[in-house]
């Protein structure tokens, strides 16, 4: 492998990392203006000018927090779950494209750390080992309160990986390919608006709903719920570990928002990308599709928060219900469906 | 694509490799006595014939060998989920997982 | 970059770990071993250009089927105090009878090294060719372990179930042994 492109994939990873870090800070900021905003309050407003600076009063707050570890916690794994959240968390953004190609100086450099040709499964891959850090974690503790977090973590996340897999395949039977840059590009049609989103509404919302359940986000945030569970898994969890936590929720809702946009609305595909003007200048159009995409990240990231502060949590078994009897019935005859479609009528 | 893996690395390495994996698990199944470590030390022994399936199978160019790798994956699984709802159909009779204590049948 | 360093590497973790795996004596460690050892396995995968496999045997082995282990382990609550050990004479019995095995193989399959005629092509572990081959050559197979996951499923919440019984928990470990199966 030559130098040069080693160097611009550790760039393209390092500002990725860097990027996606600062998100999820902010997005701590953006869900309490959110909440504000939803109860008509004010929200965090004093830190610098609109509050913008709280993010970094909290992060400074939680790293000079004591740090404890309980007597009874198995000292390694307590300390490995928090680890395993955030890195989880940060890996998946490796397949998402961002947008097209920048050419500098004579080099195409390509706005996506790895296109492999799985990139949807190494996704669904992921996404089912980060169920890990919440388990160990909550093992961990030696705690109830944890263990039962755990548990339920688990369950649910194995529940709705399943409902999601179901809901991928339909896409992935229309595109004919597992390269998230390859689904990318076959929603470019119609002047750049031929989404998914209107082949697949079902598909997407099923997603949609899977996605909320695997970050575990209200309404179902029951491995953490606090009224009933304390604080769930990371109930011993004091300092930056309790921190990772929360950003690994922050850093997954972030991602699951940027797979969304890809798969279903179109990623950095927007309406009169194939204007003349644009083919003389690929670089502007690279701009632009990123700024598109983060844009249609963002409404999925205000979306997260205005469901969670808007429905109430699941009972634990009307979760597990809506799972196996709502989500899994729906995404299979979905997939028929979508099945019986091409077959008919063609791509 | 790197081929040069291929002529730098010869197969007779995954060979030792997956038979020492292999017999790790058989030292596991032979050892241990909890039924959910054993079951582990099955997927070890499986896992260690994947390995060599797979590095047979790209070191001749040939896919039959990574379709094989499926088969014993989906037997994996469904192995995994069986076994492990006898197990705690076990624990709940006998409140213990030791393989040992399911000696009921001895006459 | 030389591939042997790599292959020595990964080998010395897989093997540490599966060893792990073996003797640790809390069955929880075992799993968070087993799953390393799953993940190293699949670094070799990726390094054998399998790419596909990688990743399968991540979802399956890593993502499914470890944490339904590690599902009922907590479930069952079961730690070091509860492991029950066998003695030092098993032990023995044990390694010398995997040893053996060991030798038998190596033995066996070393020849194996001289059967391979080298054709590597770069599209082997590729998901086109390998699903053009499931789909044609070993259809019916495909059909059939599609079946067996069937009955597997309807076994293990058969099973699961409890006579008679409604508790709630005994509920979510049927859903996660089907959860499996899917």
């Amino acid at each position: 492998m030559e130098f040069s492109l080693i160097l611009e994939k550790s760039i393209l990873v390092l500002i990725l990392t860097a990027i996606t870090l600062g998100i999820a800070t902010y997005l701590t900021y953006g869900e309490r203006k959110v909440a504000a905003f939803l109860q008509d309050r004010l929200g965090p407003n004093r830190a610098g000018i609109f509050g913008i600076f709280q993010p970094l009063a909290d992060a400074g707050k939680m790293f000079f927090k004591e740090e404890l570890i309980p007597k009874n916690a198995e000292k390694w794994l307590f300390i490995l779950g928090p680890g395993i959240a955030m890195v989880t968390a940060c890996i998946t953004s490796a397949v998402i494209p961002w947008g097209g190609d920048l050419i500098l100086g004579g080099r195409t450099i390509s706005l996506q750390v790895a296109d492999v040709d799985i990139g949807i499964l190494y996704i669904m891959g992921i996404v089912s080992v980060g169920v890990y850090g919440i388990m160990i974690g909550g093992w961990a503790s030696n705690n109830k309160y944890s263990l039962y977090g755990a548990i339920r973590a688990s369950s649910q996340m194995i529940s709705y990986e399943l409902a999601m897999g179901l809901a991928l395949i339909a896409v992935i039977m229309m595109s004919g390919d597992l390269s998230l840059r390859h689904i990318v590009d076959e929603q470019s049609g119609w002047h750049g608006m031929k989404w998914n989103i209107f082949f697949q509404p079902l598909g997407f919302i099923i997603f949609f709903t899977c996605a909320l359940a695997e970050t575990n986000r209200a309404p179902f945030d029951l491995p953490e719920c606090e009224t009933e569970l304390i604080g769930g898994y990371h109930t011993e969890y004091s300092s930056m570990k309790l921190g990772f936590y929360l950003f690994a929720e922050y850093i997954n809702m972030f991602i699951s928002s940027a797979v969304m946009a890809c798969i279903y609305l179109g990623g950095y595909n927007f309406p009169g990308m194939d204007a003349a003007w644009f083919s003389t200048h690929p670089n502007w159009l690279s701009m632009i599709e990123v700024g598109v995409m983060f844009a249609k990240v963002s409404f999925f990231i205000f979306c997260f928060m205005w469901i969670r502060w808007t429905l109430p949590r699941f009972r634990y078994d009307q979760l597990m219900h809506l799972g196996w009897k709502g989500l899994i019935p729906l995404a299979i005859a979905n997939m028929v469906i979508t099945g019986g479609w091409m077959l008919l009528f063609g791509k | 694509m790197g081929n040069s893996i291929f002529d730098q690395l010869p197969i007779s390495q995954y060979i030792y490799l997956c038979c020492v994996l292999f017999a790790i698990g058989l030292f596991g199944v032979l050892y241990r006595r909890n039924a959910i470590v054993l079951l582990m030390c099955i997927e070890l022994m499986l896992n260690a014939v994947n390995l060599l399936f797979a590095a047979f199978s790209s070191y001749m160019g040939d896919s039959n060998g990574q379709v094989f790798v499926f088969f014993i994956m989906v037997v994996a699984a469904a192995e995994a989920a069986v076994g492990l709802a006898i197990l705690v159909m076990m624990y709940r009779n006998t409140r213990s997982t030791d393989v040992s204590l399911m000696d009921k049948l001895k006459g | 970059m030389n591939p042997n360093y790599i292959f020595t590497l990964l080998a010395f973790i897989t093997i540490l770990c599966a060893l792990y795996v073996v003797i640790s004596k809390n069955p929880i460690h075992s799993v968070i071993a087993l799953i390393l050892t799953f993940f190293s396995i699949s670094a070799h995968y990726v390094l054998l250009n399998t790419q596909f496999l990688a990743i399968v045997n991540l979802i399956v082995y890593a993502g499914a089927i470890m944490v339904l282990f590690l599902f009922v382990l907590m479930f069952l609550n079961l730690n070091k105090e509860t492991e029950p050990v066998k003695s030092t004479s098993w032990l023995t019995a044990a390694a010398i009878a995997s040893g053996c095995l060991l030798v038998v193989l190596v033995a066996t399959l070393r020849e194996g090294s001289e059967l391979v005629m080298k054709s590597p092509n770069g599209h082997a572990g590729l998901v086109k060719t390998l699903g053009k081959l499931l789909f044609s050559k070993y259809l019916v197979p495909f059909e059939l372990s599609g079946i067996l996951f069937l009955a597997a499923m309807v076994g293990a919440v058969f099973l699961g179930k409890k006579k008679g019984d409604d508790d709630q928990d005994e509920l979510i470990i049927q859903d996660n042994a089907g959860g499996n199966n899917g």
